[in-house]
């Protein structure tokens, strides 16, 4: 009996409950960020200051925030903001860290210390203070958080592909490739990247998370994504000027939302972790 | 004469030490180069007004060393940085050494403060996950950790604002590090706590504990997830070993044998994540700092920031970059203090 990638997930993630259950928060905020902006009962942007701070009801379930906009609409339609910026800056990432790093790793020599110099003065910034300068350096855009969030990433898919394939290169499927005739370019991509990838998706997950912490952390700070766009740092932020006289829905739901989707991306990546390599299981 | 164990450890600093030069000498040119990027002309901005004639902005600009080419004013940066120059802050008129250095304590006692508690917590609970794994203990030191870096500084900031200031009404005025109505000790570290002590003064060593408590604690809470994970790691992977099975077979104590066979071993990798969770710190600073307008580097940074006062900026960014090496510069000498195998490669 032929056993199909469905069916295989399927039996892996029945005995893994947490990490099932992560699965279907992580679907279902995927799903949130796609049809966000159809279903909200109220326009995220609509202010309506006869109805300021209102605390949670049937009319407006998150309440209302210091302008009377509706803070559930809000909360949901921010998740295609967060999900979309973290998404890219991890992709980006992904894909830049590991070609260059499979790169370093392959050819070794002179571009191999230049950029593992390059990456080691990257590390010795603290990651926020980083992606905080290189965002007022950038403009503070949309485009530039993405852009930061990535470079910040960047290093551990660096070292990460670099030592995998480095290792790799001397093994027999590299000298068999070799010698019936592939160039070093096909080597490296279609042969060692391939086999260097599945270590580097379980980072992914983690890295999600980490990624959209980054984002709110950078708007809540006033960097990045401008109000009155919907984001879920930039409405903690705007809701802790009233968090000492104790309207606390307006930091409450967008705290939720944010602390959900890491921890169900970080419960993945652990989860995903643990299937790929038992033995990293810590 | 220099016994060999002496001069070993001496070449062992020395060759740390030209490990981490370039790494410095990069991470000053790097942010050299990020302010260089820095969008708007800074003599444009700090001009009298939108009315401020071209001769003004360019007087400014020769005065600020912008007419200068690259070259020339990258020479001219690392002359300053080598004479302990960063530039003068435009939005406080003074040096940014001089700000740095009176608001660097703040930030220091909040990060320390914070590092010690959460490293009183994690390691024995670490400790305690390890020696009986599968148990509720070891779960929920799991859970607690996957939650701890879920959870971002602001939201957990603002919780415990919510329910110690507002609800139970325990925790003083989240402003700062010392009510405004007392008077802060003559300043002889800088760290109030300390500086409390020294003048004797206790009723304002406990104000500025109470002050202190919800920020460090925000930063505890941080930290303990990394620490107490790699504690119970480490310790699982030490316990299991043919040195500590021998040591149990001699009849050892179960004391000595957890604390001075296994832990002692341990806690090497642990050192390591506290070098990596400092880092991390340094950087969520910013974020606390603006939670509770602490009055420290991070908050300066941001206000300089967005501000478009970017002497100040690069002066932090340089800074947290130096202490971050020095850190870890230190944590690699204790480790080959800890583990006498541990060499340069």
């Amino acid at each position: 009996m032929k056993i199909t990638g469905g069916q295989h997930l399927y039996y892996v993630l029945r005995a893994n409950r947490l990490t099932a259950a992560a699965f279907a928060v992580a679907i279902f905020i995927f799903l949130v960020a796609i049809v966000g902006p159809f279903i909200t009962p109220y326009d995220p942007l609509e202010s309506n200051v006869a109805s300021a701070l209102q605390p949670p009801s049937a009319l407006h379930w998150f309440g209302t925030d210091q302008i009377g906009r509706d803070v559930f609409s809000r909360v949901v339609v921010a998740t295609r903001l967060d999900i979309f910026i973290a998404l890219s800056a991890v992709a980006l990432s992904f894909v830049i860290g590991a070609s260059i790093g499979a790169m370093c790793g392959y050819l070794g020599g002179w571009i191999d210390r230049w950029i593992s110099r390059m990456v080691d003065v990257l590390m010795a910034f603290p990651l926020f203070v980083l992606a905080m300068a290189l965002v007022a350096a950038l403009g503070n855009k949309v485009e530039n958080v993405i852009y930061a969030t990535m470079l910040i990433n960047l290093p551990f898919y660096v070292r990460y592909a670099r030592v995998e394939v480095n290792v790799q290169r001397t093994r027999g499927f590299v000298d068999a490739a070799r010698v019936s005739g592939n160039g070093d370019a096909r080597i490296l991509f279609r042969f060692l990247l391939p086999n260097v990838l599945p270590g580097m998706m379980v980072q992914i997950s983690l890295n999600m998370g980490w990624a959209i912490l980054n984002a709110a952390g950078l708007s809540f700070i006033g960097l990045g994504i401008r109000p009155p766009a919907p984001e879920w740092g930039i409405m903690v932020a705007e809701g802790a000027r009233f968090i000492t006289t104790g309207q606390w829905w307006t930091v409450l739901f967008p705290s939720l939302a944010l602390v959900a989707t890491v921890l169900a991306f970080n419960l993945l990546g652990d989860g995903l972790r643990d299937i790929v390599d038992p033995k990293l299981r810590t | 004469m220099i016994g060999n164990g002496q001069r070993g450890a001496l070449l062992f600093l020395v060759r740390r030490l030209s490990a981490a030069l370039p790494v410095l000498l990069g991470v000053a040119i790097f942010t050299f180069v990020l302010m260089r990027v820095l969008p708007g002309d800074p003599a444009i901005f700090f001009a009298s007004g939108p009315a401020a004639g071209e001769e003004e902005i360019r007087e400014l600009r020769a005065k600020m060393g912008l007419d200068r080419s690259i070259p020339e004013q990258l020479w001219i940066y690392f002359k300053d940085l080598a004479s302990g120059n960063l530039g003068m802050s435009l939005t406080t008129g003074r040096p940014v050494v001089a700000d740095i250095a009176e608001r660097l304590p703040a930030s220091l006692e909040l990060a320390l403060f914070a590092l010690v508690i959460a490293l009183a917590i994690a390691l024995p609970l670490g400790v305690a996950a390890a020696l009986s794994p599968g148990s509720i203990l070891d779960h929920a030191v799991r859970m607690i950790c996957t939650a701890g870096v879920s959870l971002p500084t602001f939201v957990t900031g603002l919780i415990l604002i919510y329910v110690f200031y507002y609800l139970l009404g325990v925790a003083p005025d989240p402003t700062g590090r010392l009510n405004i109505f007392l008077i802060a000790p003559p300043s002889r570290t800088g760290f109030l706590l300390v500086d409390t002590l020294i003048a004797g003064d206790f009723a304002t060593f406990m104000a500025a504990l109470h002050q202190l408590a919800l920020p460090s604690a925000t930063m505890s809470i941080y930290v303990l997830a990394p620490i107490a994970r790699m504690t119970r790691a480490s310790m699982l992977a030490v316990l299991s070993s043919d040195f500590v099975r021998t040591a149990v077979a001699m009849g050892l104590g179960r004391g000595t044998v957890i604390v001075v066979y296994a832990f002692r071993n341990a806690v090497i990798p642990v050192l390591t994540t506290v070098g990596v969770v400092f880092s991390s710190m340094l950087g969520a600073n910013v974020l606390v700092e603006k939670v509770f307008s602490w009055p420290g580097v991070g908050s300066y940074a941001l206000d300089a920031l967005l501000g478009s006062d970017y002497a100040p900026v690069q002066g932090f960014v340089l800074l947290m970059a130096i202490i971050f090496v020095a850190v870890n510069f230190l944590i690699d000498t204790l480790y080959s203090l800890a583990d006498p195998r541990v060499t340069v490669e």
